[in-house]
């Protein structure tokens, strides 16, 4: 099969979400559960220093740092950028300041978002306080955002605080998303045009001849772009397989009975096996060697499973490379 | 760190860097530039020692994305190979460590970065502090523009000398064929205030590769080895608010563990995606005037993730091996606001 002119690029959303689940160690679990309480904590250095939000340990010696204290909610501006475009998962939806705000008390800056009415509204070294979440249940996010404040700086120093609250928050669950568009790129986009047309597909290796089924454009022995078209089976051969004993958790493979087999197969005129699940004859006299075709279903965009086709079984010499 | 064993940048190659390459996956967009080193060095891969790649699974959004890049580079008989989750110039830190444990003479170097598939500003928020500051998703940009508000509150730059800087960097890049974003190009709107899209770099994907080689092969695989003289890497906390946002002290010690500071250089290709961070490592690198200043155009230009690093040091390699420069000083950069920072200094032999 000669090179043809390139399909269309192929698109599909792919979104990756995934519910984190963190632990907190000591001092993070007073500061987020001191959050809920509408407590802000500090933690100081051994030089002296408070460092809010606080840490584990110093981030210029690395020593381990527990001594808590309680700063105030009021604070100053040390840094700010206004964001007139908020983007998903950010405090607030209507445009806001971007600020590092060093709290009454601290001798570091916390990042959050301050609410006002335009970037004229905003400048290093304004005043501004803490706007509580209604709803609280010991995350940064307790922190609503900032807003400004007309008082003068609270000049008491830091009480120390024993860190200690009913019922403290042991972790946080972090959920992230990130939305993708996925291209598959030219080699394996072929390969998907040709399964729509029921065919399968591989590109041969000007190097060293084999034929990659599914093609991804490269062959990774030679590393060398792969070009020439070359279609195979659509029959092949079961090169080996597992028998699967646990019932797969999703509607997709819910009809599917168990045990069933999954197996390598090389497909004629294919030097890499690809894999499916062998279907119409019982899983205990499947075997190496056994000659199988395809079963497509009414709109399916990939053979369902093999089958066997009820030749001989293959020699194994003819396959013994692609084990 | 300082040599014990010569090491130099042989061969470097980079691609055309393009706002989106839908119709090539991540290999098919590598190998071209992984055969164009191989080329001008006339090696093979089963020439090469050793083999260290640079990507990030957070921007294919699949796991273990840097295997599919492997077949591009021919991995039988099986090769010493590995892999940073990093730009690549941390990549080639680990190349030139293991060239200087003596395990091996040559080194290929690769990395590359698609951002076209995701939102890169949303992406690289999720590398920030999971508890205090990733659940607020502030944006690459955002976090960018905290630092120039805080040089502008400073005094050490004001926005017509961010968008000299924006301007010089795109003029200078017409000259460089693989440039995404040259020429004449607008301050733009606001992204973040006070950034313009101007200050910002170009969304785009794209790839890099260079190779490494120790002592006399090094000079029998080009003709003007650009010999690295010292490299190093520091990071500071991960906290901004616990940072002084108008200076690099990362910077500045990598650069003195390097050597940079012992004689002058005449060049510095810097890892700065933002104008305002020029205006940082400016200083730290205590840079004056007569220093040529990112002749590419740097990350302003072209900025492929996990790639925009390593070319830096490519493309100051590469003016040594033009003869169109004889001292210069290479840095990368990783994480918010410049937290993390790599400097190399590249020297071709006296003429």
């Amino acid at each position: 099969m000669a090179s043809v002119p390139a399909p269309e690029v192929l698109r599909a959303p792919l979104v990756v979400e995934f519910p984190f689940t963190r632990s907190l160690g000591p001092v993070q679990s007073a500061f987020l559960t001191g959050l809920r309480e509408r407590t802000v904590l500090g933690v100081k250095t051994h030089d002296g220093r408070t460092l809010v939000p606080p840490v584990e340990y110093d981030p210029v010696t690395a020593e381990e740092i527990r001594d808590l204290v309680e700063v105030a909610a009021t604070g100053t501006v040390t840094t700010w950028a206004w964001n007139h475009e908020p983007r998903r998962g950010q405090p607030l939806g209507t445009p806001f300041a971007w600020v590092l705000v060093e709290l009454d008390g601290a001798d570091t800056a916390l990042l959050h978002a301050l609410d006002a009415p335009g970037p004229d509204a905003v400048r290093t070294g304004m005043r501004v306080r803490i706007r509580w979440a209604a709803e609280r249940v010991g995350a940064i996010t307790d922190i609503a955002c900032f807003e400004p404040y007309d008082g003068a700086r609270d000049e008491r120093r830091p009480e120390p605080h024993a860190g200690e609250f009913d019922e403290p928050v042991t972790g946080i669950v972090a959920a992230a998303r990130l939305d993708y568009t996925y291209s598959p790129g030219r080699a394996q986009s072929a390969y998907i045009h040709a399964l729509s047309e029921r065919k399968t597909v591989g590109e041969r290796c000007p190097s060293c001849r084999k034929v990659y089924v599914p093609p991804r454009g490269a062959c990774p022995t030679c590393g060398v772009g792969t070009a020439e078209r070359v279609e195979v089976g659509p029959r092949g051969t079961v090169t080996t397989y597992c028998i699967v004993n646990i019932k797969a958790k999703n509607a997709m493979n819910d009809a599917i009975e168990v045990p069933y087999v999954y197996a390598h197969i090389a497909l004629d005129g294919a030097d890499l096996a690809l894999h499916a699940r062998i279907a119409g004859i019982p899983y205990d006299e499947v075997r190496m060697g056994l000659r199988v075709e395809p079963v497509w279903t009414d709109g399916g965009r990939y053979p369902d499973h093999y089958r066997p086709t009820g030749e001989p079984d293959a020699d194994y010499d003819t396959y013994k490379e692609l084990v | 760190m300082r040599p014990v064993r010569d090491v130099a940048v042989v061969a470097f190659g980079q691609t055309d860097h393009l706002r989106s390459t839908d119709e090539l996956s991540e290999v098919e967009m590598l190998m071209p530039v992984l055969h164009e080193v191989l080329a001008a060095t006339g090696l093979r891969t089963s020439d090469i020692g050793f083999t260290c790649s640079g990507s990030s699974d957070y921007l294919a959004g699949r796991a273990f994305s840097f295997t599919m890049a492997l077949d591009g580079v021919g991995a039988w008989p099986p090769i010493s190979e590995s892999h940073v989750e990093m730009d690549g110039a941390w990549a080639l830190y680990e190349a030139w460590t293991k060239l200087q444990t003596g395990e091996a003479d040559t080194a290929l170097v690769y990395s590359y970065g698609k951002s076209s598939p995701g939102s890169v500003r949303d992406v690289l928020t999720r590398q920030l502090d999971p508890y205090y500051v990733a659940p607020l998703w502030p944006d690459s940009v955002a976090l960018a523009a905290l630092q120039a508000q805080a040089l502008i509150d400073a005094g050490e730059t004001d926005e017509p000398a961010l968008a000299g800087v924006a301007h010089r960097s795109r003029a200078d890049a017409a000259a460089n064929s693989h440039a995404q974003l040259s020429g004449s190009v607008a301050r733009g709107e606001y992204v973040v205030r006070p950034l313009r899209t101007g200050d910002c770099p170009p969304v785009g994907d794209g790839a890099a590769a260079v190779i490494l080689a120790a002592g006399e092969h090094a000079r029998g695989l080009c003709e003007r080895p650009a010999w690295i003289r010292g490299i190093d890497h520091r990071i500071e906390a991960h906290g901004i608010g616990v940072r002084d946002l108008t200076d690099s002290p990362s910077t500045r010690l990598a650069a003195e563990r390097a050597g940079v500071f012992e004689r002058p250089v005449d060049t510095a290709e810097l890892h700065a995606p933002f104008t305002s961070q020029e205006v940082v490592l400016r200083k730290a690198l205590d840079l004056g005037d007569d220093v040529t200043v990112n002749p590419s155009g740097g990350a302003l230009a072209a900025n492929p993730m996990m790639a925009a690093g390593l070319i830096r040091i490519g493309e100051a390699a590469a003016r040594i091996h033009r003869g169109a420069c004889d001292r210069a000083v290479a840095h990368a950069t990783s994480g918010p606001c410049l937290q993390q920072n790599l400097v190399a200094v590249l020297e071709g032999d006296a003429r």
